[in-house]
Formats: C-alpha cells, sequence, structure tokens
C-alpha cells in the first residue's frame, strides 16, 4: 500500500460520489444524451493511448497503441458529435412555431434551430 | 514538481471540472447542449496537455508519433462518421460500439503497461498488478460483451436469449479460469499467463450477454457503460493519472445509476436479468386474466373520438419506432392540437430499447420535450384523459402488473386504464415481452384499432383532417 494508491482511491471514491450526486438530477428525458455523454467523456482513454504511443518501443508495442488510439478516437469523437446531435433535436416548440409565443420561447431560438440531421426519416 | 508538471496537472484538474460541469448542465435540456460543449472542451483541454507532457519529455520515436497520429485519424474518422450518419433508432448499437472501444482501449492501455513492466529485472508492483488486472478483466468483458449487445441489437445476433447446452457452465468456467489466473500474475510475473486472463475474460463477456434477452437491453447496455467507466478509472490507476480516474468514476456513477433505474423501472433483479430466460415470449401465463370481449373499432370512428377529446395521452411503446411511425404521430398530435386539445405523451423508462430512448425518436420527430412525461409526473392526469392512444405499447400498460402472481406483477406501469376512453393500436392480439395476456385490450373502455401503426395514424390523421374541414 502506497500514498500514491491512496490518494488515487480517494480520488476516485470522491469522483464516484460525485457522480451520483450530479447524475440522479438528470431527468429521464435525457437519459439517452446522458448516456452517450457519459460515453463521451471515457473517451478520455485516449489520453492513456497517447502515452503508450509515447513510450512503446518494438512492434508489439507499436501495434497495441495502434489499436487503442484508433479505438480511443472514435470513442472520443464520435461521442462528443453524436451527443450534439441529439442534443440540437430536443426544442421547447414545435418548428415553425405557433402564433402564440410564451415568453421563454426567447431563450431556446438557438434550439429551435432548423436541424438537417434531426428531419432525417 | 517543476512549473511545467504543476501547469500540466491544472489543466487536467480544469479538465476534469468541465466533466463534472458539463454533466450537471445535462439536468435540463435547454442547458444541455452548453454542458456537451464545455465537456467537449475540457476533453481538447486533456489531449492538448498530454501532448506537451509528450513533447516536453521528447522520448517518443518516430514511429510513435506515426501510430498515434494514424490512430487518431483513423479511429475519430470512422467515429465521425458512425456519429453523423447513424439513426436514432439504431442509437443504443452505436452506444454499445462506443462502450466496447473504450473498454478495448483501456484493457490496451494496462496490457501495454503490463508487459513494459514484466520486462523489466524488479517486475512490477503488488497494487500496479491488481489494478492492471482489474483494467483487463473488466476492459476485455465489455469489449466482447458490448461487441454480443450490438450485434443482438442490429439482429445479427438474435434477440431472444442465447442459451445452448453448457453455456452456463461455460461462463463459470471462464470466469474461475480469468480468477484463478488473476491471481497467480498477482504472485509471478508472467505475459503468457496475461494471455490466459485476457482469454478467459473475452469469453466471459460473450457468455454474460448471449443468453439476456431483447427486452433487458436497456439494462444490459447500462451495465456495459458502467463497466467501461470503471475499466477507464482503473487504467488510470495504472498509468496514474486522475484525469483517467475522475472521468472514468463519473461514467461509472452514471451507469451504475442508469442499470438501477432501468432494472427497477421492469421490477427486476440485476441477478435475475443476468441469468436471463425474460423476453423469449413463450412463457405461460401465471394466471388467466378476467375474460371478456375485444372491441375492435375502425379509424374513422376512432379519429371522431380523438378529433372531440380535449385532453389527450399519447403513450408509444418501441413498436411505434419499429413501424417508423413517430412523425406520424407528432404530426396527429399537432392536428389535435391545432383543435385545440391538450396533448402530452406517457413515456415509460424502459418505452425504448435504451434508456430514454424513446424521447430522443420523439424529439427527432419535432415533438416539443415539455410535452414528453415521465411515469410518475403522468400518471395522476390518466383519469383526467378523454382519450388515451397506445400506440406500440404493450406490458407497460398491463394492469395484471397491479395483482401478485403474474409474470410483471409489481412493474410500475402507466395507469392508462384509468382514462375515459382508450385507443390501441395494435397489429394482432400478439403478446409483449411478457408472454402474457394484456387485461387493458379486454377493458370495456378500450377500442383496439388493429392495423400496423404507420398506416393507422395516416388514416386517423386523413379522418380527423375531414372532420376538421
Amino acid at each position: 500500500m502506497t500514498t500514491a494508491l491512496l490518494t488515487d482511491i480517494t480520488i476516485f471514491v470522491l469522483a464516484l460520489l460525485v457522480g451520483f450526486e450530479v447524475i440522479s438530477k438528470v431527468p429521464a428525458t435525457l437519459h439517452t444524451p446522458l448516456m452517450s455523454a457519459a460515453n463521451s467523456i471515457h473517451g478520455i482513454i485516449f489520453v492513456g493511448a497517447m502515452l503508450i504511443a509515447a513510450t512503446a518501443n518494438n512492434a508489439l508495442g507499436y501495434v497495441l497503441a495502434f489499436v487503442a488510439a484508433a479505438f480511443a478516437a472514435m470513442n472520443v469523437v464520435g461521442g462528443y458529435v453524436v451527443t450534439g446531435r441529439m442534443l440540437k433535436m430536443f426544442r421547447r416548440r414545435t418548428v415553425p412555431p405557433p402564433a402564440s409565443q410564451p415568453g421563454q420561447a426567447a431563450a431556446d431560438g438557438q434550439t429551435a434551430a432548423a436541424n438537417g440531421s434531426g428531419s432525417r426519416a | 514538481m517543476s512549473t511545467f508538471d504543476w501547469i500540466i496537472q491544472l489543466v487536467y484538474v480544469a479538465a476534469a471540472s468541465c466533466f463534472v460541469l458539463g454533466l450537471h448542465l445535462m439536468n435540463t435540456p435547454a442547458t444541455a447542449r452548453r454542458g456537451n460543449q464545455l465537456s467537449t472542451g475540457g476533453m481538447v483541454a486533456a489531449i492538448a496537455a498530454t501532448l506537451a507532457i509528450i513533447i516536453h519529455a521528447g522520448t517518443i520515436s518516430a514511429t510513435g508519433w506515426i501510430v498515434m497520429l494514424a490512430g487518431g485519424l483513423i479511429g475519430g474518422g470512422a467515429g465521425l462518421y458512425a456519429a453523423r450518419t447513424v439513426q436514432m433508432t439504431a442509437m443504443p448499437q452505436l452506444v454499445s460500439i462506443f462502450n466496447a472501444v473504450g473498454g478495448g482501449a483501456a484493457a490496451l492501455v494496462a496490457i501495454h503497461d503490463y508487459i513494459n513492466l514484466a520486462g523489466r529485472a524488479a517486475g512490477p508492483a503488488e497494487s500496479i498488478t491488481i489494478t492492471t488486472l482489474l483494467d483487463v478483466l473488466i476492459g476485455a468483458v465489455t469489449f466482447s460483451g458490448s461487441i454480443i449487445a450490438a450485434g443482438k441489437l442490429q439482429g445479427l445476433i438474435s434477440a431472444a436469449p442465447v442459451t445452448f447446452p453448457g453455456s452456463r457452465v461455460i461462463n463459470m468456467a471462464a470466469a474461475a479460469i480469468a480468477a484463478a489466473a488473476s491471481v497467480y500474475l498477482i504472485v509471478t510475473p508472467s505475459v503468457p499467463m496475461l494471455l490466459v486472463v485476457i482469454a478467459a475474460a473475452l469469453v466471459f463477456g460473450v457468455t454474460m450477454v448471449l443468453p439476456i434477452g431483447g427486452a433487458d437491453m436497456p439494462v444490459v447496455i447500462s451495465l456495459l457503460n458502467a463497466f467501461t467507466g470503471t475499466a477507464v478509472a482503473m487504467a488510470g490507476f495504472v498509468i496514474g493519472n486522475w484525469a483517467l480516474i475522475i472521468a472514468g468514476a463519473l461514467v461509472g456513477a452514471s451507469g451504475s445509476i442508469l442499470t438501477k433505474l432501468m432494472a427497477d423501472a421492469m421490477n427486476r433483479s440485476l441477478r435475475n436479468i443476468m441469468i436471463g430466460g425474460f423476453g423469449t415470449g413463450d412463457s405461460t401465463p401465471a394466471v388467466a386474466g378476467p375474460g371478456g370481449d375485444v372491441r375492435s373499432v375502425a379509424a374513422d370512428d376512432a379519429a371522431i373520438q380523438l378529433a372531440y377529446a380535449q385532453k389527450v395521452i399519447i403513450v408509444p411503446g418501441y413498436g411505434l419506432a419499429a413501424a417508423q411511425a413517430q412523425h406520424q404521430v407528432a404530426e396527429l398530435a399537432a392536428l389535435l392540437e391545432e383543435r385545440g386539445a391538450e396533448v402530452s405523451y406517457a413515456i415509460h423508462p424502459v418505452a425504448g430499447r435504451m434508456p430514454g430512448h424513446m424521447n430522443v425518436l420523439l424529439a427527432e420527430a419535432n415533438v416539443p420535450y415539455p410535452q414528453l412525461k415521465e411515469m410518475e409526473e403522468i400518471n395522476p392526469e390518466f383519469p383526467r384523459a378523454d382519450v388515451a392512444l397506445v400506440i406500440g405499447a404493450n406490458d407497460v400498460t398491463n394492469p395484471a402488473a397491479r395483482r401478485p402472481g403474474t409474470a410483471i406483477s409489481g412493474m410500475p406501469i402507466l395507469d392508462v386504464d384509468q382514462a375515459k376512453s382508450i385507443i390501441v393500436i395494435k397489429r394482432s392480439m400478439g403478446h409483449g415481452y411478457a408472454g402474457i395476456d394484456n387485461e387493458l385490450y379486454v377493458n370495456p373502455k378500450t377500442s383496439m384499432l388493429f392495423a400496423d401503426a404507420k398506416s393507422a395514424l395516416t388514416d386517423l390523421i386523413a379522418s380527423v383532417k375531414t372532420l376538421v374541414g
């Protein structure tokens, strides 16, 4: 048992608790984008893939680093793009908006913007 | 610590904070996009800091650069293409694939680290070995399990529980071999034995997901998501990087919460789901429901009911998405709203193939999110609804769940039977996943509109328009 390990465990446990606290407030409506956002966050493993590419010094090491980098990059890029694409579709009003506009509609101007990917059948 | 190290570590702290705040902003649809952008910013900062470390250390070979860039570009390109082209109905498969590659990458990082350390005279320290093993085990199980889950969701592998003689034995044996080989590795560093651990974990992942039925996919995806997060956190332990530990823990927490919510929504324990067998659609009804006549109705008559209703609650199930009728239902709802009716959607937590899936499908069809109501929110409103329109949902509307002794007893359901009248669009009297009769269909207030969801909705729209005209 080293101090470094103890510190790592402390950080892990605290982050887990913060995660429970923050995520339990996400409404069910957004659970799919939430999971997709969580997906992109675990794409941080790309950092790990970069670091092993930097220490690799033989063929096997390079192969492992290459596959890890490709996997992680797919995870991180795909995760963020698809989450953004989904969140763009959540609108407060139907488009085009009906004649009577409630007060909060202004705040949603940008989310209401027409979205090409959203109209895919 | 040098100034350079200080700056790098602070950037990692900032990146981790961005992830937490990004998730926090997802507590309302209005701020969620900003949350995703903030999270993306954190990720870019973390990657930039890592690049700075690598350049500063200066030990990376030219091949190392090529490998990193080529891998990043190829993987990033594939991810971008998949994210841009995926259909919203296929979202669960995509999330599964991202779980698979994330878990796989985490396992590879640990494997590389272990091989490097095993080559040295001193060998790896015990604490490093344990976290490495956890990373490899969880990562490999997630990788193979998620690929099987994606295959089932895509229809490449039967969605029904796949069991064959000895499948349970193979699953147990794989777990035992992985555990025994791991214990051996803690005592004696050995690369060949690590390969045994990897192989056993991969087999375990496959045999874990194969027997799980299609109806349980929301739980499985959530669980694999939690696994991926944990694997990434373990990778953080292995390479000593706090950003990975924090990010992994956040994802682990998110996956665990969703797993619990989904299991609760089906009133089933995780153990029960993992053992499998549900979702076959061929189990016999335990208790026969009260018999009664089914009343069939034509689209014209159903349209009259809808057109003169003040309050309509639409209950969509996965059958709606399977029939690709989300746009038709949104069009019908808009039409009824124009006539002054109040329309809302009752969304059961397991209405889709992953948590919250139905909400995304309806949002894509241009349904404003304030109309999408969660189960607890909408249930008290059913008694005031003139018409409840059930499309492609079955088990989650069955009042039999309130009585003990049925396959779905205790499952939280939508109180559709409390509405003043009920219209069910369904192709036949076929059973849902639970394989039991739906007592809602013989309720005297219920009219059955036997048709494909898409054509039924198209007919309803046409009929309502005639009434308006």
